[in-house]
């Protein structure tokens, strides 16, 4: 079973990293999700297996999902660019073999158990009913200032989500120059990534030169 | 006792840590948003299981608890996240991490 899951779950990460599309990088999350839901179950933590497939799979990856359908992204990446240029991955994979070498060797040094003061729990009480005494006695601030967490939390999506209706009377001065660099900026970023379709924007006609092969870009020119 | 007879809580504190690991890669490779947020769920989820282990081992109902916490604190995050996602890309779309970098002052 540990197996079984454990593989799921890694899986699912790599899935998650190397995917070059949004959509199928949250289907690999969800499988990492019944990965860990399925070790939950496997640790005795039942109820917070349930909880791990009802929030996580059921309603965060159905709120990604939606985001990438609403935003209309799941187009894919181009992941043979390095975004900061050289040497990013490389680094990325150090710090996080760096982080994996630093966990292993703490648990290492443990002997691989748990150091510390051993709890009392019942051995015939069901989880959920010790877990939720701990939330409404131990936990009891905790749990209300999480309440109250969630209620900010509605309110700032809401309002950061919502949609300005007039813009245009928003007095912004600087507005337009500001506006130009970022328009400038972007259009420096596409032709840099995208001397495939070089043909499309008549920056690079340079580019665009050996490829006129095609019929569409001549009669362009004849037509303009 | 479902399964995990023979398998220590080591294993699931090693599948932890190595999930944790894959999330940070991904973090700092990736540079779609959406993605990025991914590999931040990877990372929380990697937590809540070392922490259930934990919870095993020590016999304590603490870890358990503090994993609701976690559930909580990640689905706030994920919306308000999501939120500032879906304002960054509704004015640009096609937006990466790299073009927040527009927003400095």
């Amino acid at each position: 079973m540990f197996a079984v899951a454990g593989a799921a779950c890694l899986a699912g990460a790599v899935g998650v990293v190397v995917s070059s599309n949004p959509v199928h990088a949250a289907l690999s999350l969800v499988g990492t999700l019944f990965g860990i839901a399925v070790l939950f179950v496997a640790q005795e933590a039942n109820f917070l297996a349930a909880v791990q497939v009802i929030v996580y799979a059921g309603a965060i990856v159905v709120l990604f999902l939606f985001v990438i359908m609403l935003l209309g992204v799941d187009r894919s990446d181009n992941l043979r660019v390095e975004p900061l240029g050289g040497g990013q991955r490389v680094t990325a994979a150090v710090v996080a073999a760096g982080v994996l070498g630093l966990v292993l060797t703490t648990l290492a040094s443990t002997g691989w158990e748990a150091t510390g003061a051993v709890g009392e729990v019942d051995e015939g009480v069901p989880d959920i009913n010790q877990l939720g005494e701990a939330l409404f006695t131990r936990y009891l601030y905790a749990f209300e200032i999480t309440s109250i967490l969630l209620v900010i939390a509605v309110v700032g999506a809401v309002l950061l989500a919502r949609r300005v209706r007039r813009e245009e009377e928003i007095v912004d001065p600087g507005q337009a120059e500001r506006r130009a660099v970022v328009t400038e900026r972007i259009a420096r970023a596409e032709a840099r990534a995208a001397h495939t379709d070089g043909a499309r924007n008549g920056v690079t006609a340079d580019d665009a030169e050996p490829e006129p092969a095609t019929e569409p870009a001549p009669a362009q020119e004849v037509g303009s | 006792m479902i399964g995990a007879v023979e398998v220590t809580p080591a294993w699931y504190l090693v599948l932890g840590a190595a999930l944790f690991s894959i999330g940070t890669f991904g973090l700092l490779i990736r540079r779609n948003p959406l993605v990025m947020f991914m590999c931040i769920e990877l990372m929380l989820n990697a937590v809540t299981l070392t922490f259930v282990t934990f919870s095993r081992m020590v016999r304590d109902t603490g870890g358990q608890s503090i994993v609701v916490f976690v559930l909580v604190v990640a689905a706030a995050e994920v919306v308000v996240g999501l939120a500032i996602i879906v304002a960054l890309l509704r004015k640009r779309p096609g937006a990466t991490a790299d073009d927040v970098a527009i927003l400095e002052g």
